[in-house]
């Protein structure tokens, strides 16, 4: 097997060529600084073998941002290169796959890491438990998925990018028609990281439904519970359709199967079909999760409980149960008979009915409330008119007749930009605002933050908006140029300065991460926010067994109902017990590795190496299967002094960090 | 604060003001040109109103509850009541959205069916049939009862309706038409169909919305309307003057290239339609740049066009011939 | 977690953990049902897209596929019975019923590589046509889940010869119980609306 390197690492751009010394540099970089400053151990034993739900939590989100950094560049190549006409900045190969790149990461390896990532570690502390159902199971689910995104990753400096669009559709995506290996790493990545999703979903079902702490019956959930809960069961109910297709994919492309090619018989709307069972849920996958962050946090900060409690949560069960129900709006125009697009149209339509009551359950928590316009809020706070837009205009796509003029067209990217934008990355971004100081202790910064926000909102509305009137002058997507007699020239220029503007506010957040850091007050209290529910009752940065004893819960909203009566009673030392937490372990990693070279050797269609690698993954499993590890003790001496630390300074000399 | 809504204010206001003067509204969807385009726009219209009748009530309810219930210095002591909701309201906000969706709900599937259809008024005129076929990266045109096929544009009679017959003879694309009618895919060894009817002489904007690799963006076609007499006349003339196509220039055009118009006075159905599931594949996986990273191993096609005699000598590439022929009429447009 | 022991309950239920875990299970079970449904649409579209290749009626013996369906309904039956007798705290019997469900399991793998090559042998491949590549991939994903379910039990009852009857290990056994009944489900909706069906049509 000769290798041939001027193949094996993508060439010829120069773009490319100064991103491959750049990763080169930063890669030695980080392994001669980790080294230098001795921290290999501190690493390994406290991160890359942690099985604490809140550090994979934060490893989840560190990656999300990463990625968001990824994904936001070849964004800003896409506006660069098509805000004026005939440009050459990029050619039609490069662009189809930067459009590509930045689909799949934006969705699979932002949204879901960072989500799956304030999920972690919001969650267990909102029930009352100490840990996921799974923690190993749950270690694994991150290591496989930072597997499959680092796959993804390289892709474009070895071997070549994938460049079908990030749905991939066939028969463009198979060998016919895409005979480089690009394709394979779609296939396999994503297969990665799904299995490590399914496995996410598969904890969460068991985690809400076994642990919640004592008196918490389903319908005391915190929103952000629930909602994380019917997003698991979607997961459950819609990766594996996901994997059944990557893997046909898979099949197809190297193996010479017929699933999706034109030839022997094969048939592309299936892949179409398929990858849209599992999109379409996919997109309520990663909204469900925001909306009960924005419930939570815009309770909090209206200092109401949530308005409308048991229709929030009949809401979501019915666009779970409608988000099955609708994947063939995304091809109206695929020659269905009449009926057919009508059926579909009127279930996607129907899907306004939850969502509208879940905008005014939220304007009516705000009703006679005392809204504080913290940065956190502020986002939450966007979303309610920039998803108005999002949702309506979604409305005006469902109906099919209309869909046949908005089919493809920048229109369409505009309105699900508008949905994913407010609806995933405001409330994100509202959850790290709002989280951080459990996270890490400290409080992002206020100041910079308003300048995230301002920023990025305008610069989200100034990059977006344009594209609705563009496509319906008739700019499609994903094309990579346009002539000058189209007239697509000036909104597309306003379009790519408001991505720069939208840069800008993503870079005040980075900023403001680095900021806080550094110089950020670490008095901050357990409950600098005055919040309503359980994960506040613990210490900041919260204490590793979460509680020094199991909270009891009688109401909604418990924390804040706890607060109020003055049942927040010091710790009695009788009541603490040994606390028992699972060891760390390496297993998750390494299977990480594993699949990830495995992977890797399949990408490149070197099937018996792929093969012979794979064995690993089977000897992981083995070896987890004879890990009779108890986990460990903590002591009762432990618990009470750090107990003590932070119950006797708390809320002491605390200054107010919110105006 | 303060200061920052006055700026994003201005900003959308700047925005605003821009997309006007920008467009006023000469946007191709809002200017249908046929039937079943206009049908489509009264469509978009109608849900348009209705939808800004929705966000203007929620961003003036929105508005309203924030900027009354926000924190001020002298309601620091305000505590807000405990509240858990309101069946009635509740109701009344899950009846309005199916109030709202039934109204869109009835036009909609009203249009769906209408559009399927030839259009009213025009049922007792014989439809024109023109076979689409899309390839790598360029729109065949088969008319059939003519005889003769058109490369990159289309010329139709006006007040006609048209009854496209759509395929591919390889990757999907999506067939389109925004002044005339929506758009339906192409699918290689399956048919869809489009009617569509231009109700003046004129030049209008065709294209793939589907993206379908490299040549994508150059996907465009030219639809020319013209009076009867003059179409009877373009027909004769290509008749007449335009050269007959063979099977191999056939085979070369659906190579992945790009080419200009181009006219014949035959059509390549009498060979193959690739309509037909047990037609022959016209796929060339070699010949599709592998950008610049590793190649991936190609499959072997029994089905494929190469394979009919077993030898497959003629595999020299002749240069790619991009001249432009003029039998497309006056393209002047309007 | 693991404090907390209700001995009231079978060994498997006892503790919390076990009972997360097989509540776990059931649920990826749901998600292997969706995995194996969405095969089976696969094949319910693609199943008759022959591009000139063998049909079902062309390729399957009957009699082959009826000792394998024998076969896998009785190792089912002999896993029932393994965790039977792990109820009643009867290590050697569960062994030997483990036992004859691995090689019961065994029987119909290799029934299943001999039909493969078979037809293999007939020009009968995953490259033939849209309905062989499906077939392959449906058949092939219960093959592999029974080897990977056998490869598994191996390592059970090593397991349980090494500690004897714990929590941990009936509670293995147990899923590992549940594991190869889904097979055995799988499999009747394959020998039906594969094999009975292809041979009716």
């Amino acid at each position: 097997m000769g290798i041939k390197w001027d193949e094996f690492f993508v060439t010829g751009d120069p773009l490319i060529f100064a991103s491959q010394i750049g990763i080169a540099l930063t890669l030695i970089g980080a392994l001669a600084g980790i080294t230098y400053f001795k921290k290999w151990n501190y690493l390994w034993t406290e991160w890359l073998t942690t099985v604490d739900h809140k550090k994979i939590g934060i490893m989840y989100i560190l990656m999300g941002v990463l990625m968001f950094v990824r994904g936001g560049i070849d964004g800003l190549m896409m506006k660069g290169q098509t805000a004026v006409p005939e440009n050459g900045f990029l050619n039609a190969q490069h662009y189809n796959e930067v459009f590509t790149t930045h689909g799949v990461i934006m969705i699979l390896f932002v949204a879901m890491p960072l989500l799956i990532g304030l999920m972690n570690f919001v969650i267990p502390l909102q029930i009352g438990a100490r840990d996921v159902a799974f923690p190993q199971l749950n270690a694994l689910s991150f290591w496989l998925t930072f597997s499959g995104a680092m796959l993804f990753n390289i892709s474009f400096i070895i071997g070549g990018s994938p460049d079908a669009g990030w749905t991939s559709y066939f028969p463009l995506a198979g060998k016919e028609f895409s005979p480089g290996i690009g394709n394979n790493y779609y296939a396999v990545a994503l297969q990665i990281a799904g299995a490590g999703t399914l496995m996410t979903g598969i904890n969460f079902v068991v985690t809400v439904l076994k642990m919640r702490t004592k008196g918490m019956t389903l319908m005391k959930m915190p929103m952000f519970t629930w909602t994380s809960f019917i997003t698991s069961i979607i997961i459950v109910a819609s990766f594996p359709i996901f994997t059944v297709a990557l893997a046909l994919m898979t099949f197809d492309r190297t193996f010479g199967t017929h699933f999706f090619t034109i030839s022997g018989g094969g048939m592309d709307m299936l892949w179409a079909n398929l990858f849209w069972l599992w999109g379409h849920p996919e997109v309520y996958i990663v909204v469900l999760p925001a909306f009960g962050m924005l419930s939570d946090i815009i309770s909090t900060f209206a200092r109401k409980t949530l308005y409308g409690y048991k229709s929030m949560v009949i809401s979501i069960v019915m666009i779970s149960v409608l988000s099955m129900l609708v994947w063939v709006h995304h091809f109206f125009t695929m020659g269905n008979s009449a009926a057919v697009n009508s059926f579909f149209s009127i279930t996607t339509m129907a899907i306004a009915i939850p969502t509208g009551v879940k905008v005014f359950n939220w304007l009516f928590t705000m009703r006679k409330g005392r809204i504080k316009f913290t940065t956190a809020m502020l986002w939450a706070l966007a979303f309610v008119p920039n998803f108005v837009i999002g949702g309506v205009t979604g409305v005006m796509l469902a109906m099919a007749a209309a869909d046949y003029q908005y089919h493809n067209t920048l229109f369409l990217v505009a309105h699900f930009h508008y949905v994913l934008i407010p609806g995933v990355v405001f409330p994100i971004f509202a959850g790290l605002y709002f989280w951080w100081p459990k996270m890490f202790g400290y409080m992002l910064n206020e100041r910079i933050g308003k300048w995230n926000f301002w920023l990025f909102v305008v610069g989200f509305n100034v990059t977006f908006m344009p594209m609705f009137f563009l496509g319906l002058d008739g700019a499609v997507r994903r094309a990579y140029t346009y002539s000058a007699e189209t007239g697509f020239g000036p909104l597309m220029m306003i379009s790519a300065i408001g991505s720069i503007i939208l840069a800008a506010g993503f870079a005040a957040l980075v900023y403001n991460i680095y900021w806080s850091a550094r110089y950020a007050d670490r008095n901050i209290g357990n409950d600098p926010w005055d919040a309503r529910t359980l994960e506040w009752a613990t210490a900041t940065p919260v204490q590793h067994y979460n509680f020094a004893s199991l909270p009891e819960v009688t109401k909604l909203d418990a924390f804040w109902h706890m607060k109020k009566n003055d049942q927040l009673q010091p710790l009695k030392e009788d009541e603490v017990e040994e606390i028992h937490l699972p060891s760390n372990t390496w297993i998750p990693i390494y299977m990480g590795v594993v699949f990830g070279i495995s992977g890797f050797l399949l990408v490149f269609e070197w099937t018996i190496a792929a093969a012979i690698a794979a064995i690993g993954i089977f000897a992981g499993l083995a070896f987890r299967s004879f890990d009779y590890d108890e986990g460990f003790h903590v002591h009762k001496d432990e618990i009470l002094e750090t107990e003590g630390i932070w119950r006797k300074g708390a809320n002491k000399g605390v200054k107010n960090h919110v105006s | 604060m303060k200061k920052s809504k006055v700026l994003l204010v201005s900003l959308t206001s700047i925005m605003a003001v821009l997309l006007l003067s920008g467009c006023e509204n000469n946007m191709v969807v809002f200017n249908p040109e046929g039937p079943i385009a206009r049908q489509i726009t009264e469509l978009i219209n109608f849900s348009i109103a209705l939808m800004l009748l929705v966000t203007v009530v929620v961003f003036g309810l929105f508005g309203f509850i924030v900027w009354k219930y926000r924190e001020r210095k002298d309601n620091m002591d305000y505590e807000p009541p405990e509240e858990h909701g309101s069946t009635v309201l509740e109701i009344i906000w899950t009846v309005i959205p199916i109030l709202i969706i039934i109204a869109l709900t009835i036009p909609t599937v009203k249009t769906i069916y209408a559009i399927d259809e030839i259009p009213k008024g025009y049922e007792d005129q014989e439809p024109l049939v023109i076979h689409v076929t899309s390839a790598d990266w360029k729109w065949i045109f088969s008319y059939p009862e003519q005889g003769i096929e058109t490369v990159n544009y289309v010329n139709i009679p006006e007040d006609r309706p048209i009854d496209f017959k759509l395929t591919s003879a390889g990757t999907m694309q999506s067939f389109w038409i925004p002044a005339l009618a929506g758009q339906k895919y192409t699918m290689a060894k399956a048919e869809t169909q489009l009617y569509l009817v231009a109700d003046n002489p004129g030049s209008y904007v065709g294209k793939n919305t589907n993206f379908n690799g490299q040549g994508y963006a150059g996907m465009e076609f030219e639809v020319l309307s013209q009076t009867q007499k003059d179409f009877d006349q373009w027909v004769q003339d290509v008749k007449e003057t335009a050269p007959k196509m063979t099977l191999e220039e056939y085979e070369k055009m659906l190579e992945p290239s790009h080419l200009g118009r181009k006219t014949f006075s035959n059509t390549h159905l009498e060979w193959v339609d690739h309509s037909d599931p047990h037609s022959k594949n016209y796929t060339n996986p070699e010949m599709y740049d592998r950008g610049h990273g590793w190649p991936g191993k190609i499959f072997e096609d029994k089905d494929n066009y190469k394979n009919k005699d077993g030898n497959n000598s003629e595999s020299i590439n002749h240069k790619e011939s991009e001249n432009e022929d003029s039998h497309g009429g006056d393209h002047s447009g309007h | 977690m693991s404090a907390k022991v209700n001995a009231a309950l079978p060994l498997e239920y006892q503790t919390e953990q076990n009972r997360m875990n097989i509540l776990g299970f059931w649920v990826f079970l749901g998600a292997e049902i969706v995995l194996f449904a969405t095969l089976f649409g696969v094949y319910g579209v693609l199943g008759e897209r022959y591009a000139g290749g063998p049909t079902q009626k062309d390729i399957f013996i009957i009699r082959d596929v009826l000792i394998q369906t024998s076969l896998l309904l009785t190792s089912s039956f002999t896993m029932g019975i393994s965790i039977f007798e792990m109820r009643r705290s009867n290590i050697k019997g569960m062994l030997m019923w483990l036992v004859f469900t691995l090689l019961l399991g065994g029987g119909f793998l290799f029934m299943e590589v001999r039909e493969f090559i078979h037809y293999v042998h007939e020009g009968a491949t995953m490259q033939t046509s849209a309905f062989l590549s499906s077939f392959f991939v449906l058949l092939g994903t219960h093959g592999l889940h029974v080897t990977i379910g056998i490869g598994w039990a191996i390592l059970l009852i090593i397991q349980i010869l090494q500690r004897g009857l714990t929590p941990v290990t009936a509670r293995k056994a147990f899923i590992f119980g549940l594991y190869w009944h889904f097979l055995d489900v799988v499999w009747i909706f394959i020998f039906t609306f594969v094999y009975l069906q292809g041979l009716v049509m």
